[in-house]
């Protein structure tokens, strides 16, 4: 599914960045960081096309974050829902698993209640959007599974989260 | 036999040293001590009277394990061999009392080891109250195999523990663990066993799949556990001499975790989350049959029985914050314990029956605590960073819990403090370590 994503929009990018290269190169300073640089074999390959997950992950938003021992949705996470589920809708050879994640404060047990109410939230509302109850699992990973490692809250808030995980479909 | 024993306990209460002799003899396995100081009671355990020159070395790690378990419960403190006056050279000889009184050893622990041809190992010991100039009890004897050495070490400790304090021992028991490795964005948790201090770790699973709380069965057999092995969360239980292990039965679409076993070691305790909603069930681990106990929309979870079966401790959010409660173990109403301020989880009931140990959440540290079954008598024991999820040592006496340290490079160990708060201390794990669950003591 990733290799429909190297359109030619995709390749015409890549020269321009190897144009910018080439010139970055006769300047002399590393200007390169991270973000000019495209990674083909990873999520980033399927970006352009609208119908890839890596255009779910990154252009539509795969995760909505909660407030502190929160499983309300915020407005933002609403829009971000609203987004996710017309891509489902518009993807139907595409299924989905809702992880719930937790912050590192508070007990294992609690975290993996509190993720699945986080999980649950996001399925309920895609579901009022829409989107088939069959195309849709939800698993709390609790504070198991954290993307950020500080322990203050800029990281926190990003622990925080519940994570729409797009998955082969059985027909696609 | 109480009154025999009166004059040792009330020293260990009271004893005070001169201070020379007290820093001269100062034991060196101290590691951490969190508020107020007890004069531990000195003793003395020189090495044990091997029959054989191979016994030797087994005899120097047997006395080794035994004083290092007295020293490690900051009752006791152990008087150097460099100190000593007299050789014991003789198992069965007269003890020379003035010899021991002279260097203030409170209590004198000596023995003899044999090592058989065959490999058998036979290990006897005497206990001497010194200042009252007797024997303590009976001069026992332990017969088991060489591999079987620490435990007959453990053993020992335990009698004299045991003689000296009025209480059960602890030594001969094992801790089953979740063990950890990575870094705390990819971290690997495998399923780990090790003797109460940390020795003969024994790994149960591979790191293939995330597991977490581990809980021993009442016999120590069998070992309950939460994995992710078919991608959600699920109840698994393991046989400890087999290592073979088997999903319990489970709802089709819903996670099951927080499993914990009743006295009966037939009934199974649990959390089962559908539709976002967690509550608890109990299940007969023979026939797979389940029933539900709480019908809420709130969290209910870490459910752990009385030591008669005929009550639940659990954790609820059922009244906006997370508290602790106590029901009949059929189900039926809860009654709420806790109290304070702060959010409170893990209750884990005390196999004495009188206390429940929890993990207390308050102004962003954690703390370990116990309370009276009555929520009377809260006393916080520890407090860091984050500290949860404790177990009781067989007799009562004593917590283990996971501690983690914050930042980037976090990182989980196994503490142990005596429930007077006392005591702290670090068990030593080669890995990372959470989730402890302290076995009864074995056989």
């Amino acid at each position: 599914m990733i290799e429909r994503g190297i359109d030619m929009k995709f390749l015409s990018r890549l020269l321009i960045l190897m144009a910018a290269m080439a010139l970055s190169a006769c300047g002399g300073a590393a200007r390169f960081g991270d973000d000019n640089t495209v990674n083909l074999n990873g999520a980033n390959a399927g970006v352009d096309d609208p119908t890839s997950p890596a255009y779910f992950e990154q252009a539509v938003g795969d995760r909505v974050l909660f407030e502190v021992d929160q499983h309300t949705l915020t407005t933002q996470a609403r829009q971000v829902l609203d987004g996710q589920a017309d891509w489902l809708l518009r993807n139907a050879d595409y299924d989905a698993v809702i992880e719930g994640h937790a912050d590192e404060q508070g007990t294992r047990e609690y975290n993996l209640a509190l993720g699945a109410r986080r999980a649950n939230s996001v399925l309920e509302y895609l579901l009022s959007r829409g989107v088939p109850a069959e195309r849709l699992d939800v698993v709390s990973y609790g504070k198991e599974r954290p993307i950020e490692i500080c322990s203050a809250e800029s990281c926190y808030a990003k622990n925080r989260r519940a994570v729409t995980v797009i998955t082969a479909g059985v027909t696609g | 036999m109480m009154t025999r024993f009166l004059p040792l306990l009330a020293l260990l209460v009271t004893w005070a040293l001169p201070a020379a002799a007290q820093d001269e003899n100062r034991g060196p396995l101290r590691i951490e001590i969190t508020e107020g100081v007890i004069e531990p009671l000195p003793f003395a355990v020189p090495r044990f009277i091997a029959d054989s020159a191979g016994g030797r070395d087994l005899a120097e790690r047997i006395t080794r394990v035994i004083a290092a378990d007295l020293s490690g419960t900051g009752l006791f403190r152990e008087i150097r061999k460099d100190a000593f006056i007299s050789p014991i050279t003789s198992f069965s000889s007269p003890v020379q009392f003035s010899d021991w009184k002279a260097i203030n050893a409170q209590a004198l622990v000596t023995g003899s080891v044999s090592l058989e041809a065959s490999g058998r190992l036979v290990v006897q010991f005497r206990l001497y109250d010194v200042f009252a100039g007797q024997e303590m009890g009976n001069g026992l004897q332990f017969v088991g195999t060489e591999e079987g050495w620490r435990r007959m070490a453990h053993k020992v400790a335990d009698q004299v523990y045991s003689r000296i304090t009025g209480e059960g021992g602890y030594f001969d028991s094992r801790v089953v663990f979740v063990a950890e490795s990575g870094p705390k964005d990819d971290r690997a948790k495998r399923l780990a066993l090790m003797d109460y201090d940390g020795a003969n770790v024994k790994y149960l699973t591979d790191s293939s799949a995330l597991v977490l709380a581990p809980r021993f069965s009442p016999t120590g057999d069998r070992i309950l556990y939460t994995s992710y092995e078919t991608g959600r969360p699920r109840i698994y239980v393991l046989d400890v001499a087999s290592v073979r292990r088997r999903a319990l039965e489970a709802q089709d679409g819903a996670m099951s975790f927080a499993p914990r076993f009743g006295p009966d070691g037939r009934t199974v305790v649990y959390s089962l989350t559908r539709g976002g909603n967690t509550d608890l069930y109990r299940m007969d681990i023979a026939t797979g049959e389940s029933t539900r106990l709480t019908s809420a929309p709130s969290i209910e979870t870490a459910p752990s029985f009385s030591p008669d079966g005929k009550r639940i401790v659990f954790e609820s959010d059922r009244s906006g914050s997370r508290q602790i409660y106590i029901m009949p173990a059929q189900g039926g109403p809860a009654e709420r314990i806790s109290s304070g301020a702060g959010l409170y989880g893990t209750p884990v009931w005390s196999p004495r029956g009188d206390l429940i140990a929890f993990t207390k959440q308050s102004k962003r540290r954690f703390h370990i605590g116990v309370m009276r079954v009555d929520g009377s008598e809260e006393r916080l024991l520890t407090a860091s960073f984050l500290d949860e999820g404790p177990t009781w040592s067989p007799n009562g006496r004593v917590i283990m819990f996971t501690r983690e340290t914050q930042g980037a490079q976090g990182r989980a160990n196994l503490y142990s403090v005596d429930i007077t708060g006392r005591n702290l201390r670090k068990v030593p794990t080669d890995t990372g370590a959470s989730d402890p669950s302290w076995s009864p003591l074995l056989d």
